[in-house]
């Protein structure tokens, strides 16, 4: 062995103008920012504030527009209850969309599901948990199915939940008939499947256990998410699937895994469908995943993968209807709803673009 | 040498297809030193590396790490037996913080309940280890643990790298190219990093294209040409000029190198 170590601190001969040069290395620029530099920064580290500015504004401006019908307790419950569907499957969505995956599959998968529990416990009279139970299974395969040709095939996500949205889509046809399930036989031979319909009152307001579910399926996630190692790993997949795997995370299971989950939330979601529609319905819910997807994107998620918080979406999912509940009682027409709908996406994305080009 | 290698291959052969990549390539790691890699483009020296990391499997030969024969089939073997590898890339989470890429793939999770059956992460010990590994290397001028890799500068990076390598590292650490993408300062800063590794008495192999940055740091520099080890030289008897002539085949390197 050499001696080399101290005496190579001497460096390089070229290096030796870089003593009379700037001595600080590896330090922190601290440059005046601008205010906007700021907030950029800010956002970078926050990512969900942008649209609880969004909702918080939104729901002041509708109060003020409105007036006093918005702000009741009866109205902000009954915005939780529209939503709460497209929530469950926006929180589905997220999982996805953290991989830098999309699904476009969830809104069939879902009815599929549906279709299974009302025909397993309505019309061959299974018991209803059981029915249930059969039901998370189907959603849960549906989902591996997704993340098996994704990962094994090795397919795009947005050509594999195109396809499977399709199939699952003409399945549920086939295994309804098309025909809804009327709540009256629900109610007669297995009612636990409307029990997501059921709520209770607090003060004026009236909340579903449907909505409470909602909020529940978040809270789950968010701790998933931030505090066990595999929602780190879901974040670094999406982030940099290459990198991650060099780091020692299987990455072909963790994806696998997130879309079995995926289709486990959104087989969940079709047990609390049953209750918000009152029927099994195989033609409901029709643009659920893109609804789902606009949720995702305003609650700040990136698209490409890896960036923003699970809370967003729930937050996303009540702007939305925020926006069609304000709009409503001030009785504007509901072309403009969508056209407002349309045009927060697209801010959205774009507000996502320019906050990831922070630098330090 | 008097004291054993920490890491050898002998006879090392990988084809792809019908190109040789490795032609019964040595290597010997002794415990403590830098060796350095260096070779032209394609004389196969990245490969080598990939073989004793866990990315390739060898068609022929063998590795012994400690004196036991190993055989990785993924760089995740290679690491639980105590090899660790700065990629060129780094292999960082730009999202993620400091702290969650130094432990990224090898998380720990609360003791009791929490732990057990949520599989809650202990952050607070996580970023305790991660602040501790890094000023021991110096790099506290990143003050903040949570902070984002994406807003750090390329020589930050680097050094949450090799700290993470340091830090898990129990037998040899691999640094590929660490000084390529790096400016003259963060450069330096890097070379000490990898001195300071040295210093606690890890082995590192240093592959780089960089012979000024070779012969400052290296105890002993191992040529690779055409697809073996043509010979190793020690940086305090050679010029840049002479492992630059043995690399390219420009001129025939010493018996005794040759035998070492």
């Amino acid at each position: 062995m050499s001696e080399a170590g101290g005496a190579a601190r001497r460096g390089q001969e070229f290096e030796d103008g870089l003593e009379k040069g700037d001595a600080s290395v590896a330090a922190f620029e601290s440059h005046e920012k601008t205010i906007l530099d700021r907030l950029q920064h800010f956002l970078h580290g926050n990512p969900t504030m942008v649209p609880v500015i969004v909702l918080l504004l939104s729901i002041a401006v509708f109060g003020f527009v409105a007036g006093g019908n918005f702000f009741s307790a009866f109205n902000l419950s009954l915005v939780m209850q529209q939503v709460s569907i497209i929530g469950i499957l926006a929180a589905a969505q997220s999982l996805v969309i953290l991989t830098a995956g999309i699904d476009l599959s969830v809104g069939a998968s879902m009815v599929l599901v549906s279709v299974i529990m009302g025909n397993l416990a309505v019309k061959m009279g299974l018991p209803a948990p059981l029915a249930i139970g059969v039901g998370f299974l189907c959603g849960m395969l549906a989902g591996t199915l997704n993340g098996f040709l994704v990962t094994r095939v090795k397919l795009p996500p947005f050509i594999v939940t195109l396809g499977t949205w399709n199939i699952f889509f003409a399945l549920n046809l086939w295994l309804s008939g098309a025909q809804s399930i009327r709540s009256q036989d629900i109610d007669a031979t297995a009612p636990l499947l409307k029990w997501f319909g059921e709520s209770i009152r607090i003060g004026g307001a009236q909340f579903t256990y449907g909505s409470i579910l909602m909020v529940l399926i978040f809270a789950v996630l968010w701790y998933v998410l931030n505090r066990t190692a595999w929602g780190r790993h879901v974040y670094a997949v999406g982030d940099d699937k290459e990198a991650a795997e060099l780091s020692g995370i299987r990455t072909n299971r963790t994806l696998v895994q997130v879309y079995a989950v995926a289709g486990l939330v959104c087989a969940i979601g079709a047990w609390a469908s049953i209750g918000r529609v009152g029927s099994v319905s195989p033609q409901s819910f029709q643009e659920a995943n893109l609804q789902s997807i606009t949720a995702v994107v305003i609650g700040g998620i990136s698209l490409f993968g890896g960036r923003g918080s699970i809370v967003g979406p729930l937050v996303g999912a009540l702007i939305v209807g925020v926006f069609n509940s304000g709009l409503r009682l001030a009785g504007v027409d509901v072309l403009w709803q969508v056209f407002a709908i349309g045009w927060l996406t697209i801010i959205a994305v774009a507000l996502d673009q320019w906050i990831r080009k922070v630098s330090a | 040498m008097s004291t054993e290698p920490v890491l050898t291959a002998r006879g090392l052969v990988k084809h792809y297809g019908r190109v040789v990549a490795l032609n019964q390539a040595d290597f010997d790691l002794y415990p403590g030193e830098i060796l350095a890699v260096i070779g032209d483009n394609g004389a196969g020296k990245s490969t080598l590396i990939k073989a004793i990391s866990g990315a390739i499997h060898p068609d022929e030969g063998e590795i012994r790490l400690d004196g036991k024969p190993v055989h990785f089939r993924s760089p995740l073997e290679a690491r639980e037996a105590g090899i660790e590898t700065v990629y060129q890339t780094l292999a960082l989470s730009p999202a993620l913080s400091i702290a969650d890429n130094m432990f990224l793939g090898r998380e720990m999770r609360k003791p009791g309940f929490m732990g057990r059956w949520f599989r809650s992460l202990d952050r607070e010990a996580m970023e305790r280890i991660a602040r501790e590994k890094l000023s021991d290397l110096g790099l506290m001028t990143i003050q903040n643990i949570g902070q984002a890799v994406e807003t750090l500068s390329g020589g930050q990076r680097q050094g949450v790298a090799v700290a993470r390598a340091a830090a898990f590292g129990s037998k040899v650490i691999i640094m590929d190219e660490p000084t390529a993408a790096l400016g003259v300062k963060e450069s330096r800063r890097v070379l000490d990093l990898i001195q300071d590794v040295r210093s606690r008495g890890m082995p590192i192999v240093l592959i780089s294209h960089n012979m000024p940055h070779v012969f400052e740091v290296a105890d002993r520099i191992h040529v690779h040409r055409l697809g073996r080890r043509l010979c190793v030289i020690d940086p305090k008897d050679y010029t840049m000029s002479d492992a630059v002539a043995f690399m390219t085949g420009a001129k025939e390197p010493p018996a005794e190198a040759l035998a070492a």
